[in-house]
């Protein structure tokens, strides 16, 4: 996330409600899941880190829009040795 | 979109200039400055934008970049005396900064030939967990 440190709670964003976003958005649906079979859109696109990456964005940043804040980057890690990052179409 | 992929390479180097006294060299560079050299587990970061394409889904070929990243850097580098087995290193002391130009310097052989549109925008290097140099070339 980026942006600038609200002035009374000292926080660009809550991150108590950041974390559930992220399981609402993409831990719960994703987590122990058979990525082409159980989780749209990767029954029709093929679930590489890039695209994956990029459905993160799709869902996290319409809800992650404030006036002093937005997301700012998706990195996804496919192993240790081999990470995405993603910061929506500007950066394509 | 960047992807990044990290590789490992074990060297040794040893840090000394010939500009600097014996005494200056030791002070400068202390313990790196030691006659035999010490070693370090290095860990290599290369860091590639471009677009996704849409038919595979990938900016670019991973078993690709692993194949030029290998034989342009990681073999050459590992388990060796940088000093004395690395040309580049001759008459270059062999501290991460310059180690980090060095490996940006070979990577950039025949990049565009093997990944085109795909461009290389940053080499990080972990010489230890508490020191890491980053060279942006974006």
């Amino acid at each position: 996330m980026q942006g600038d440190p609200d002035p009374v709670t000292g926080m660009i964003y809550d991150l108590k409600r950041l974390k559930e976003v992220i399981n609402e958005e993409i831990v719960d649906p994703m987590d122990h899941r058979h990525l082409n079979r159980e989780v749209p859109p990767f029954d029709r696109i093929i679930p590489t880190p890039e695209n994956i990456a990029r459905e993160l964005w799709r869902r996290l940043e319409p809800r992650l829009r404030l006036s002093n804040a937005r997301l700012h980057n998706v990195r996804l890690y496919e192993t240790e040795d081999l990470y995405v990052d993603y910061a929506g179409e500007a950066s394509e | 979109m960047i992807v990044t992929r990290r590789y490992k390479f074990s060297a040794s180097h040893r840090l000394h200039v010939p500009q600097l006294s014996d005494s200056e060299n030791r002070q400068l560079f202390g313990k790196c400055n030691y006659p035999h050299g010490h070693g370090h587990d290095y860990v290599l970061e290369v860091s590639v934008r471009g677009p996704v394409d849409s038919a595979t889904g990938r900016v670019l070929n991973i078993r690709a970049l692993d194949r030029h990243v290998r034989d342009k850097v990681v073999d050459i580098f590992d388990h060796r005396d940088m000093n004395h087995d690395i040309s580049d290193f001759a008459a270059l002391v062999p501290t991460t900064e310059n180690i980090s130009t060095v490996v940006d310097k070979r990577l950039r052989e025949g990049w565009e030939r093997t990944f085109g549109d795909c461009k290389l925008v940053r080499i990080r290097i972990q010489e230890t967990r508490r020191n890491t140099f980053e060279l942006n070339t974006q």
